[in-house]
């Protein structure tokens, strides 16, 4: 478990992060959301150690994070940084070797890393040659080369085209699933609702909602119903304590003013015919996103 | 560290043992020289450097080697005053008539001939003027004897100590700026911040010092081989023999020299965000490369401005060598010397690396020199 305990960081009169607190769990993809220069990438530098927080503390299972441990992380910088001049296979077996690898074991890693992030073909090509995409891809195999036991990734969808997405989340999601905690922010929130476990949302330097995913789009569901019946659905309207916002025949989006309204309605439809469905309507994580922001 | 619980399911090796400092510094360096001798411009630079060297050495031993004789003509009866003088080319013609016309023809520079009325009994015989150098050959002079016996000719001299300061000049340069680009390289392209969460700071500045100077060390060992098989081949070994123990002190001064300079072009290199703006730091580190060269050159022949520049580290592996080879340092001076420049490097790894650690994620614009200096 890596966690940040009232991080803060200030740049003369400005406080990029303001008692900053959140779990990243092993196993877990934890998504790391916010606005331009809402301290994403400030709080990922301070993890990494490339940054000094101004007070607040970063642990490991506890620990204090020593030069040692951070070695044993795969960090994936904001602005990408690669040797423009070295070949890319000859660059992540440098990084591999400089984390102790042999050179054959180096070497193995890099060539089996290439291959899974479909850059296989690209292995002799220096990197000032690789298109944007590839470039990227380079990147991340370079923060995974080491094999590493906890992964900080900064931004690791932006530029990619939908299938290249599609790879690294696989490759990502084995990390997870191998008992990795597993960091990243993004701007594409449809890509990090479909990725994410938990969900760490800061804006302003400070984190506005922070838990797991469901958790979170349960708590800022707004008491909202959907309803679908074979039949007209028309009687909705005249139940005591409901709203209807959108009416269509046999569907209906509504809201209560309490749970118990809710069921009622629900008996009531039951009553009256067949229900092909019935749901609370959950937000999606960009309207979260606007509701804790704003 | 031990790995906990899951995460082997994805490594098919146990976590690899910490490199070591050294281990680290000198994976940075070999990508260093990797990276240089990749680099065609590197390249091709060193093999006109040593092309230069090893004409120079060709020239010189051409002009000093064939010094062209002296053209005379003489007759069978002045024949034995020219006999056993070096650098003559002697015609003998039958009469004082034959002779003069070659003289006339210009086929020799003078005719030799008898006259019983001049004390030596031969009478020089030339065209409109009169031949200096060969009537200095045949001028009888006293013996003299140097008290400073091991004193250098003054034209050697000064080649000898401009030869020590271009090329310490130019490997200083081309490693030194080398050191700081590739610093600035790193910085640019941000993938220092990945390097420092796998490797300490330190190591990383102590493998591209390492790396530049074994570049730079291998790149003065050629020369000096190159110059000393040229020597050889032109048969100046004379000249190698005076020459052989400063070049040897040259090399022990470069390598420490350089260290003391690779240590400050890196740091001054860090502190900069673009290589367009590395001038802006690292101009007093090229000034300390480029004042020896100039003194050399100026003050080649003033034994007090040699005796500061032997003890100055940063000019002292070119000063001392200069004076070794002019035989005016004691045996201890060099010790003293090289004593005085480690200590120096010494202490300048330190505050570079410093400057190096304070300046390296400083990204944006140009770190203040107190902002490097202080923490």
């Amino acid at each position: 478990m890596l966690t940040l305990t009232d991080v803060t960081k200030t740049y003369g009169s400005r406080r990029a992060l303001d008692a900053v607190s959140f779990d990243v769990a092993p196993g877990r993809m934890t998504g790391f959301v916010g606005g331009n220069g809402a301290g994403k990438t400030t709080a990922m530098r301070i993890i990494l150690g490339v940054l000094s927080s101004d007070s607040g503390s970063v642990t490991l299972d506890g620990r204090p994070l020593s030069a040692e441990a951070r070695r044993r992380f795969g960090y994936m910088p904001e602005e990408r940084g690669l040797y423009p001049k070295m070949k890319v296979e000859e660059q992540l077996v440098y990084l591999a070797r400089l984390h102790g690898f042999t050179a054959s074991a180096a070497q193995k890693k890099a060539e089996r890393l290439l291959d899974r992030l479909g850059l296989g073909e690209r292995r002799g090509d220096l990197v000032e040659s690789l298109s944007l995409g590839n470039q990227q891809r380079a990147q991340i195999a370079a923060s995974l080369v080491h094999e590493p036991d906890v992964l900080v990734l900064d931004e690791p969808f932006s530029g990619l085209d939908p299938m290249a997405v599609d790879t690294v989340v696989g490759v990502l999601s084995d990390y997870a699933a191998a008992g990795i905690p597993v960091l990243f922010s993004s701007h594409q929130l449809d890509i990090v609702e479909r990725l994410c476990d938990d969900l760490v949302i800061i804006a302003g330097g400070q984190i506005r909602a922070n838990g797991p995913r469901e958790q979170l789009r349960e708590q800022y569901s707004s008491r909202r119903y959907e309803l679908h019946v074979a039949g007209d659905a028309g009687w909705v309207r005249e139940v005591p304590g409901v709203t209807v916002v959108d009416f269509h025949g046999g569907d209906t989006i509504f809201e209560v003013d309490s749970e118990d309204t809710a069921q009622a309605v629900l008996r009531d439809a039951v009553a009256r015919g067949p229900v092909t469905s019935y749901s609370r309507q959950r937000p999606s994580l960009a309207q979260i996103f606007k509701e804790v922001v704003a | 560290m031990t790995t906990t619980n899951t995460t082997h399911a994805l490594h098919d090796a146990a976590t690899p043992a910490t490199p070591s400092f050294l281990q680290s510094s000198w994976l940075v360096a070999e990508r260093e020289v990797r990276m240089k001798l990749r680099s065609k411009a590197f390249l091709i630079s060193t093999g006109i450097l040593m092309l230069v060297v090893l004409g120079s050495i060709l020239i010189g031993g051409l002009v000093g080697g064939n010094e062209e004789a002296t053209k005379v003509a003489v007759t069978g009866d002045s024949a034995a005053a020219v006999q056993g003088q070096q650098g003559l080319d002697v015609t003998e013609v039958a009469t004082a008539e034959e002779a003069e016309a070659l003289v006339r023809a210009g086929d020799v520079v003078a005719a030799i001939l008898p006259d019983d009325s001049t004390a030596l009994g031969i009478i020089v015989v030339a065209d409109s003027e009169t031949p200096t150098g060969l009537l200095q050959q045949l001028s009888i002079t006293p013996p003299v004897a140097l008290l400073d016996g091991d004193a250098q000719n003054p034209f050697l001299a000064y080649l000898v100590a401009i030869a020590f300061g271009v090329v310490f000049f130019a490997s200083a340069m081309t490693f030194g700026s080398t050191i700081a680009q590739s610093v600035v390289e790193e910085k640019q392209t941000r993938v220092v911040e990945i390097l420092m969460s796998a490797v300490p700071v330190r190591a990383l500045l102590a493998g591209k010092v390492l790396g530049n100077s074994i570049l730079a060390f291998g790149q003065i060992a050629m020369i000096t081989a190159l110059a000393i098989i040229g020597l050889t081949i032109t048969g100046q070994s004379e000249l190698l023999s005076v020459l052989g123990a400063p070049v040897l002190w040259f090399v022990v001064f470069f390598v420490l020299g350089f260290v003391l300079l690779a240590a400050l072009f890196a740091a001054t290199g860090s502190m900069v965000s673009r290589v367009e703006d590395i001038g802006s730091t690292t101009t007093p580190v090229t000034m300390l490369v480029m004042i020896p060269y100039f003194l050399v050159i100026f003050f080649y022949d003033n034994p007090v401005v040699l005796g500061i520049m032997s003890y100055v580290p940063f000019s002292a592996p070119v000063g001392m060598p200069v004076r070794l080879f002019l035989g005016d340092a004691q045996w201890w001076e060099p010790l003293l010397s090289l004593v005085i420049l480690a200590v120096t490097a010494l202490g300048t790894i330190v505050l570079g690396s410093k400057i190096y650690e304070n300046s390296l994620l400083k990204l944006g614009g140009t770190v203040k020199w107190r902002d490097a200096l202080t923490h």
